[in-house]
């Protein structure tokens, strides 16, 4: 039998205490920028009456199409181009899904001291791997396409 | 007297999102935006709208039916909504991984959720989820349809076949899950009774992560109907470990897929927060009405409406108008 008892651990207790703030902030942001975005209240980039003729095109049609409609950029707007579009509501959204695209990623990173404290090498090395890859995959150096 | 209210709400939900879907002017909205062409007469917050209450049914039916969102949204939103896949696995990944970020906190703070046993599964399948996604946003469109109409039917099957035991019987911890010491200690609220549970067969548990992970990336969808199986049939964790760590788990995956999605530019926001809201009130009124619903009559409804979402999924790729 195992001696344990049903007490969390604490590196459990810190990576749902970041995940939970990281949550909150992220689904936050994301509900102001969308009502800045839905009311008007700041301009997007493409205008709200040409979202629904867009949205039925592949992903490349549809980044050629507002690039060359509304964008005017030297490359199509993939990758982290929207951080250069935040003056704009539509591009603004994405500031709360980022956030709550990366929250895990900090909430890995979050853990590391307290299982190299308790002397888990294996279990830190396996976040740190984690936080490298979901880094990875979120810095955009992985292009794909069709 | 609450019991009968949520009924009455239940029911004008359905009835209000069959109707927006069977109406004309939801048919006619569909036709022009799926030709590229700008809408006649379609005003731009029609689809948002539409999106949302169909979500919000949809959240309703995924509590009710014992599914995660993104297993319905991805199969029913490509298969009769205007938007393209490409959008539309994007927006999925998004729909499951809010689902598990609201919920993740909570079950690990409860001790349902384990960490220690999620560490590792994740590390497979999130890497496999980038490479599904790649996979996925790579191949044509028609054939990545016709993979996930396939698949949808198969999650059909597995719905109607998988058996789950709520404390599986293992005799002895594996060597590698001794190593890693993937066990734990809940307590069992209806009983009160402390469970002490640990696994067997991790090699081969986190061998299946990696289709696991694929199919997730490569689809956008949640995969909770195949990470509870493999975790509590298979690994032998007891039930709700393997529900909640499954819950927890896409947190993981869901964010690997869904950023190389974000980055290909398959993310619009006029679809993901209404598609969101839409999902998340539909769960909290769902959790709701779970206490007077009936499960199983809606666990046939969840495989009827999938079965049905696969087949318009095959058809779609395949070329042939069938419905």
């Amino acid at each position: 039998m195992s001696i344990q008892s049903s007490k969390v651990n604490e590196e459990q207790v810190i990576y749902a205490k970041v995940l939970e703030a990281g949550m909150y902030v992220g689904l936050a942001i994301l509900f102001i920028t969308f009502a800045l975005y839905v009311f008007r209240i700041m301009e997007p980039a493409i205008p709200l009456e040409h979202i629904s003729s867009l949205w039925s095109q592949p992903v490349h049609d549809y980044l050629e199409e507002i690039n060359h409609n509304f964008l005017h950029l030297d490359e199509l707007p993939t990758g982290w181009t929207w951080v250069t579009l935040l003056h704009k509501a539509d591009f603004l959204n994405f500031v709360g899904i980022a956030l709550l695209s990366g929250v895990t990623i900090v909430s890995f990173l979050s853990i590391i001291p307290v299982l190299l404290r308790k002397g888990d090498k294996v279990y830190a090395a396996m976040a740190l791997a984690e936080a490298v890859i979901l880094g990875l995959a979120a810095s955009g150096i992985l292009q794909v396409g069709h | 007297m609450i019991a009968e209210r949520f009924k009455l709400l239940w029911q004008a939900a359905m009835v209000l999102g069959l109707t927006l879907m069977a109406s004309p002017a939801f048919a006619t909205a569909t036709e022009a935006a799926a030709t590229g062409m700008p809408n006649d007469g379609t005003a731009w917050w029609v689809w948002p709208v539409v999106l949302f209450v169909v979500t919000f049914v949809m959240g309703i039916i995924a509590v009710l039916g014992g599914v995660g969102g993104g297993v319905l949204y991805v199969p029913i939103i490509s298969g009769f909504f205007p938007f393209h896949l490409d959008f539309v696995r994007g927006t999925g990944l998004l729909v499951a991984l809010s689902g598990a970020l609201a919920a993740g906190p909570g079950l690990l703070k409860a001790n349902l959720a384990s960490l220690r046993l999620a560490i590792p599964v994740a590390l497979i399948a999130s890497t496999c989820a980038i490479v599904g996604a790649m996979i996925g946003l790579a191949l044509p469109t028609n054939i990545v349809q016709i993979l996930l109409g396939a698949t949808i039917l198969g999650i059909v099957v597995i719905m109607l076949t998988a058996k789950k035991a709520e404390f599986p019987d293992v005799k002895k911890a594996d060597a590698l899950s001794s190593a890693l010491r993937i066990c734990g200690v809940y307590t069992e609220a209806s009983t009160g009774q402390e469970i002490n549970w640990k696994i067997h067969r991790t090699p081969l548990g986190l061998a299946l992560f990696v289709i696991i992970g694929v199919m997730a990336g490569m689809f956008g969808l949640g995969a909770g109907w195949a990470n509870v199986p493999v975790l509590n049939l298979l690994m032998g964790a007891p039930l709700k470990i393997s529900v909640a760590t499954s819950k927890f788990l896409l947190s993981i995956t869901d964010t690997s897929a869904a950023w190389i999605y974000l980055n290909k530019g398959c993310v619009i926001p006029m679809m993901v927060v209404p598609s969101l809201v839409g999902i998340m009130l539909g769960s909290f009124v769902g959790v709701r009405i779970l206490k007077v619903a009936k499960p199983t009559f809606i666990r046939w409804m969840v495989i009827v409406i999938l079965a049905f979402a696969g087949i318009k999924a095959l058809t779609k790729g395949l070329g042939i108008n069938l419905f």
